[in-house]
């Protein structure tokens, strides 16, 4: 489903490099972790597979089922199947988050060529998506993000997942600033989407997460490559001896 | 004649003299009024319009600006539906009533008639030597409406005034009180349908009685060749309270003037304006009010977005007299310049001659949030509509403040379906 090649990208404002020949490769129905530490170019990973234009791809490719994303922008990229949880969702005072979703979810309809939805549809289905999450329907009369504490932000974030319906979805630190609660109900909404055709990239500091969404595979970012990928017991190892010894083999 | 032309008339003014020449044979009035008419086109003669040297028109020189003055036309004009259905409405045709509702509480005179029997020689005294408007609105006044809110009268639905052209001339002219204790919702359309150009110029005085309670809105929707001068002016007694409310979404040169008073201990007044600005248009809003009283209290905001070439101004004057002690007036002007030669001029201005006050005023500018309309297109909204959204939620706020969901609900769709036209 997505297969990185010797990927290099900077910061397009100060040229810093910070994906220095990355490869990874992540199949559909697959849950790979992407562990690392501070400064590894994790997020960064996950805004160039957006679409963000503050980096700069200088080399390499980003495949999604065959085909280069790289001249696509985040709009073409979610239409065609490609979803990022944010680290830190946005806060859009003056947008109505049940608006932000139609919108949304509608205009990837037309992308896609499909019809948009009806509104009783549409109600009944972020009602049953919003229950799962137990996000109250009062949240969902705020503007978008707008006074929604972290966990309110990880779980808004899960239910566009769950409505917009993917096929590849990256979850950058998702697990942070949540209470062990809110992690329980998140990773049950993720597991929730995992399916034979669609592929979870989890980015991650912590096992923690990862005993919740137990992944296929794991890999170790560092320094702006992959140095090392196993199951889910490299997960455990690093928990238990750190990145020292990973990053010392690998040099 | 007396005065001589002191200075060489530009084209639209030699057309608007003309114009003069032409209609003042129909314009009603009795002799009082055809002499005030003569006084207001005579100092337009010999003064010529107003250019950026007098003070209060330095951002609009209006004698460059406006380049042609049409002929009058008497086309047919489309009726329009009201923005709030069950609304009472008023049209003007062209500068002629039109439509005359009838609703309970309310009572309306012909200001054609008051022109005849000369009771409406009042209307023909300018504000000052730089009231261009009140000249040309006064000498060309054909007609519009006394109306009168009875004292405690709540009307439940709003009154629509449709000020409607075909194109060429149009002014009219509101009188309206609102009596003591009664409330009302006034909805002010400003719109035509003609292909050729139009000069409408539409002056409203305002009077609210002891604890009248008044939520005034302007929308303007005037075609992209068309010059709109308004003028509303108003005075508060003792606690009324004034929400004026104004979205301007049309026009090629817009000046619209707000002048205030507090005149009564406890009023308050509310101001908001979008000014949603695109092509090559021009548009002004200059407000000044007087805090002439104690223990009165303003708000002012003032959003505007602007495409393309275009250009808008606000002037805000608050002045505070000496002994309105205990004054709170707020002020801010926030603008979304959406191209590299779109420009905005904004010139707060606090005279204050009390000590006991709180006075503020802010400006901001900015371009959208990149880290917003990121968010928007990572699912998958398209550039474009997530433009048209963050600029809608830029203005969102002031109109939700509104707090009356078929009003806002109204002036959503007037914004939404201009950004529709204009987005980029």
């Amino acid at each position: 489903m997505l297969e990185i090649r010797n990927l290099h990208a900077r910061i397009a404002e100060d040229g810093t490099e910070i994906i220095r020949g990355l490869n990874l490769t992540v199949k559909a129905g697959e849950v790979a972790a992407i562990m690392g530490p501070n400064g590894s170019g994790k997020s960064t990973l996950s805004y160039i597979l957006s679409g963000r234009e503050d980096y700069e791809v200088t080399e390499g490719d980003i495949l999604y089922n065959g085909e280069s994303i790289l001249e696509l922008d985040p709009a073409e990229r979610a239409a065609k199947g490609i979803f990022l949880a944010f680290q830190y969702p946005v806060e859009i005072p003056g947008v109505a988050t049940m608006q932000f979703l139609k919108v949304a979810l509608n205009e990837q309809r037309k992308q896609r060529g499909e019809a948009e939805l009806t509104t009783p549809d549409f109600m009944k289905r972020v009602k049953d998506a919003a229950a799962h999450l137990k996000i109250a329907p009062e949240m969902l009369r705020r503007p978008l993000n707008v006074g929604f504490s972290g966990g309110e932000k990880k779980r808004a974030e899960i239910l566009q997942m769950a409505l917009l319906e993917p096929k590849l979805c990256v979850l950058d630190e998702t697990d942070s600033g949540l209470d062990i609660d809110a992690l329980k109900i998140v990773s049950d909404g993720v597991n929730a989407l995992r399916s034979p055709d669609r592929a979870v990239i989890v980015i991650t500091h912590y096992q923690r997460l990862l005993e919740h969404i137990v992944p296929d595979t794991v890999h170790v970012l560092y320094k702006g490559q992959i140095i090392k990928s196993g199951d889910k017991s490299l997960a455990l190892e690093l928990e238990a001896n750190g990145y020292a010894d990973v990053i010392e083999a690998a040099a | 004649m007396s005065a001589q032309p002191q200075i060489k008339l530009t084209e639209a003014e030699n057309a608007l003299l003309m114009a003069y020449t032409e209609q003042v044979g129909d314009l009603p009035g009795n002799g009082d009024v055809l002499v005030a008419r003569d006084r207001l086109i005579t100092d337009i003669k010999t003064k010529g319009l107003p250019t950026r040297r007098v003070e209060a028109w330095h951002y609009t020189d209006m004698r460059n600006l406006l380049r042609q003055v049409p002929a009058n036309n008497d086309g047919d004009v489309s009726a329009i539906e009201p923005l709030i259905s069950g609304s009472a409405v008023f049209s003007l045709s062209n500068g002629k009533v039109e439509r005359k509702a009838k609703a309970e509480g309310v009572s309306v005179r012909g200001i054609e008639a008051m022109l005849e029997d000369g009771t409406g020689a009042f209307l023909m005294s300018p504000r000052g030597d730089d009231d261009a408007i009140g000249r040309i609105n006064g000498g060309f006044l054909r007609d519009g409406l006394e109306i009168a809110v009875a004292d405690g009268a709540a009307l439940a639905e709003p009154i629509e005034l449709q000020v409607l052209h075909s194109g060429g001339q149009s002014h009219a002219r509101f009188v309206v009180t609102v009596g003591a204790g009664a409330s009302a919702r006034l909805i002010e359309r400003q719109q035509g349908n003609g292909s050729s150009a139009a000069l409408v110029s539409s002056v409203s005085e305002l009077t609210l009685k002891a604890g009248a309670d008044v939520t005034w809105v302007i929308v303007q929707e005037q075609g992209v060749t068309d010059t709109h001068l308004g003028q509303i002016n108003f005075r508060l007694e003792k606690d009324a309270k004034l929400r004026l409310f104004i979205v301007n979404a049309g026009g090629k040169l817009v000046r619209q003037e707000v002048h205030g008073v507090t005149v009564g201990e406890g009023s308050d007044f509310t101001f908001r304006v979008i000014n949603l600005l695109g092509g090559e248009s021009h548009t002004d809003v200059t407000m000044t009010l007087g805090h002439d009283v104690p223990e009165t209290t303003s708000t002012e905001i003032v959003r505007n977005v602007v495409f393309d070439k275009a250009s808008g101004v606000f002037q805000g004057q608050i002045r505070v007299a000496p002994d309105a002690q205990k004054t709170d007036a707020r002020m801010a002007c926030n603008t979304l310049l959406l191209s590299e030669e779109a420009d905005f001029s904004t010139k707060p201005e606090l005279e204050i001659f009390a000590d006991d006050v709180q006075c503020a005023h802010g400006a901001t500018v900015a371009d959208i949030d990149r880290n917003h309309l990121y968010y928007l297109m990572a699912r998958g909204i398209p550039e474009k509509k997530a433009r048209a959204l963050l600029v809608q939620a830029f203005v969102a706020e002031v109109v939700e403040e509104l707090d009356d969901e078929p009003l806002v609900e109204a002036l959503e769709d007037v914004i939404e379906g201009w950004l529709e036209r204009h987005g980029n």
